[in-house]
């Protein structure tokens, strides 16, 4: 019985053209899904460590579904924001994510709810893994009262507990960072803090600054580099005299992982959260990874990549089909079902967008609030010296 | 926990102490009487000469041991006792954990204070000077300040950024800039600004009690200075509500506004006035943002004449905003003469000592504005 599954688990990736080698384990009957299966994955390069991340992981056909829902809702949701602000209806700066869902679906699923996150202004894949809803995060978008900052806030600016934005400044989050892990060691509470930045951000001062002190002081923290080949226009290879992220930190030991995968994405972390954890100090992960949009929704993203390569990672390379095609031939899931997740992703997202187009601004009496917590009130000048404005905490 | 050596003061302190003995000196015709009003203000029994350093340095060790979550961090704060030896003792007390030398990166440790009050510790980040806070300024202003409002309430950031600002004696241009405009310029901080002992140590702990960015701008040249606390003000609960100025000086012929150094200035120019028959009411604002406009506005309402008095420049300046102020307000209609600004001099600092002297207000200047604002 198990050499025909073994059979058509080789065929099916011949078929796909993927080295997705499995180790396939039965179930009961013919008719049920594998519960649980064994996935090479491939190998991370390593700077400053002996070992690195296992080659095996095992997924279970649960965790399979969850991580295709997270990551095709992150998708969907992505998407019916550029349709929402090609219609005008989110202005300003939207940066998306599309492309990159196996980096945050796969950070999430190897840290805690108490652990914390921050990271720069692509930031609604993981303010959707930290837990605020996709209603919640179109509202803010859209700039309505039901956003998650109460629509002050918009794209860059979205909180939840644990996770700090949302941050406009590129690299000002790194030593942001830097300093939540400190409160982490100073706290003594067992946590880590994974913060994010891209290969544009790779470049900035600041962010030496933060390594210097993290390894100096042994902060927990996992510095984590999302390479998407790009920072707005400029290609790496451009903007860097190295453009190897992961050996950046010098003193700080480092890991590249492909981005693309969302087990290998999981397994990376698993083992970086554990070096921090123990006390070891920070690490640096160095996800290469992949957007399908330009940088913003004001860059076509065409003038300085081609066409042909943005399809080729589509069509090869794309962390869901990835991850669908694994579950696929393992057989831990049907086409119906992925299907089915589908449209009740399309419908979430649908109630969403329907409750961010439909919801009210916020109102007027809102404007000078939460200058300050904790607070009397006090009286903030308008525009002209007779608008006496009145600021509550 | 202050001085391990009462009598010995650092060279820097004991140039301090000269200039400002010169300065009561140079104030002219009764150096006694403005000792007097320095030195021997009140009754009160228990009252002891405190100097601004020993007071701020009161107000964190007070405040480190009341609340586990304080910690201080910055250049030299740990084991070379503060650059000014303003945490002298501290690390001493407190160990790592709690008082952190950090190494040179401003940008970086900004942000690193930052977040480790978002993430609920109460930072107390020193800049050696404010000078070197430009290189951090996007943490002090995007990171912190405007957090809590893009949050709508989210994410609060309890910071005291903290060191000294202005000018100084003979550090030249890059050394010498006040920062009290730029940072009074944003809404979101809080921007406090000391002048004596009580200040220094009530407006510190308000600063580290409260829950919001603070920017607390000290003055090098009045770590030395020494002035009468009472007993009240040496009470570990003693705090100074931020936003609220104090009439330092009551009187009936001009208002005299100012903060920080020049506060003593004008007390300074008051007594030697007072002897010509002119009472200065002398405010000393304590916190720049935000602005007590108020206690300045009830103040003209009676004096009908207004004289602001600041260290930095002119150009979109603390006076500049007072002057703003006042003629939006109720108190315009009570002035029998424009605002007066005295200010540092349009330019940088330089190192001559008698250019330094000339970039910065000195008494007579106020005493001369004075006198032209109340046309005698």
């Amino acid at each position: 019985m198990t050499s025909v599954w073994r059979f058509v688990s080789n065929a099916l990736c011949r078929i796909t053209g993927r080295k997705v080698g499995s180790t396939v384990v039965v179930s009961n009957s013919l008719n049920e899904f594998t519960t649980r299966a064994s996935f090479d994955i491939k190998k991370c390069d390593l700077h400053g460590l002996e070992a690195g991340p296992p080659l095996k992981t095992e997924l279970s056909r649960d965790e399979g579904l969850r991580f295709y829902r997270t990551m095709q809702v992150m998708r969907r949701m992505e998407l019916k924001a550029d349709q929402l602000y090609k219609q005008k209806i989110i202005r300003g700066f939207c940066h998306l994510y599309d492309g990159q869902e196996a980096c945050a679906a796969g950070v999430e699923a190897a840290i805690d709810p108490s652990d914390h996150l921050i990271t720069a202004y692509r930031a609604h894949g993981y303010t959707y893994t930290r837990g605020v809803s996709v209603r919640e995060i179109l509202a803010e978008l859209t700039g309505r009262r039901g956003g998650v900052a109460k629509g002050k806030g918009g794209s860059m600016h979205m909180y939840a507990p644990n996770f700090y934005g949302g941050n406009g400044i590129v690299g000002a989050q790194v030593p942001l960072g830097a300093g939540i892990a400190l409160a982490c060691k100073y706290q003594g509470n067992n946590q880590i803090c994974v913060t994010l930045y891209g290969d544009g951000a790779a470049n900035q001062g600041q962010i030496f600054e933060a390594f210097n002190m993290a390894a100096l002081w042994k902060l927990p923290c996992l510095f984590i580099c999302e390479n998407n080949k790009y920072g707005m226009g400029t290609s790496v290879e451009r903007a860097s005299a190295s453009t190897d992220y992961y050996k950046r930190g010098h003193f700080m030991p480092g890991i590249r992982v492909d981005g693309m995968d969302v087990l290998c994405v999981r397994e990376a972390t698993k083992f970086a959260a554990d070096h921090c954890r123990t006390g070891k100090g920070p690490i640096i992960m160095e996800l290469q990874t992949y957007r399908y949009h330009g940088h913003s929704m004001s860059d076509p993203g065409v003038s300085y990549r081609t066409r042909e390569e943005i399809q080729e990672v589509r069509s090869k390379n794309d962390p869901i089909s990835l991850l669908k095609e694994r579950m696929l031939s393992s057989n831990m899931a049907s086409v119906e079902e992925f299907k089915e997740i589908d449209i009740e992703i399309r419908k979430e997202v649908e109630d969403a967008t329907q409750f961010a187009t439909s919801d009210s601004e916020p109102p007027l009496e809102e404007l000078c609030n939460h200058i300050f917590s904790n607070n009397p009130p006090l009286q903030v000048r308008g525009t002209h010296p007779w608008a006496k404005l009145k600021s509550s905490s | 926990m202050t001085s391990q050596n009462p009598t010995f003061y650092p060279a820097e302190d004991r140039v301090k102490m000269a200039a400002s003995l010169r300065c009561f000196l140079r104030s002219g015709k009764n150096a006694v009487s403005a000792l007097r009003r320095q030195a021997f203000h009140g009754s009160a029994p228990a009252a002891v000469q405190v100097t601004v350093r020993d007071a701020l340095n009161q107000a964190m060790d007070e405040e480190l041991e009341r609340d586990e979550r304080v910690f201080l961090l910055g250049e030299e704060v740990a084991q070379y006792d503060g650059a000014y030896k303003v945490s002298r003792g501290l690390w001493k007390k407190y160990g790592d954990k709690r008082i952190i030398d950090t190494p040179i990166s401003e940008m970086g440790f900004a942000g690193i204070a930052v977040g480790s009050a978002m993430a609920g510790l109460r930072p107390i980040c020193e800049f050696m000077t404010f000078n070197f806070s430009m290189q951090a300024i996007d943490q002090v202003i995007n990171s912190a300040a405007k957090t809590y409002y893009m949050s709508a309430g989210l994410q609060a950031v309890p910071i005291v950024f903290r060191g000294p600002n202005g000018s100084s004696a003979g550090v030249a241009a890059q050394h010498s800039q006040c920062f009290a405009a730029w940072y009074s310029h944003c809404p979101g901080l809080k921007v406090v600004s000391p002048w004596n002992s009580e200040d220094a140590k009530g407006l510190l702990k308000a600063a580290i009690r409260d829950d919001n960015p603070v920017v607390f701008l000290e003055n090098e040249l009045m770590y030395g200075v020494a002035f009468e606390m009472s007993e009240e003000t040496q009470s570990k609960d003693f705090t100074i509500p931020i936003g609220k100025a104090k009439i330092e000086r009551q009187g009936n012929h001009v208002t005299l506004v100012s903060h920080s150094r020049y506060v003593g200035h004008c007390l300074d120019a008051a007594a030697v006035l007072a002897k010509e028959g002119i009472e200065c009411e002398v405010i000393n604002m304590r916190t720049i943002r935000p602005m007590d406009v108020e206690t300045i506005e009830t103040s003209v309402m009676k004096t009908n004449h207004l004289v602001t008095v600041e260290g930095g420049w002119p150009q979109f300046g603390v006076g500049a905003e007072i002057c703003a102020r006042i003629m939006e307000g109720p108190a315009f209609n009570y002035l029998d003469s424009p605002v007066t600004r005295v200010t540092g001099v349009d330019i940088p600092m330089p190192y001559a000592k008698i250019l330094e002297d000339h970039s910065v207000p000195q008494i007579k200047d106020i005493i001369f504005s004075v006198k032209k604002t109340l046309n005698v």
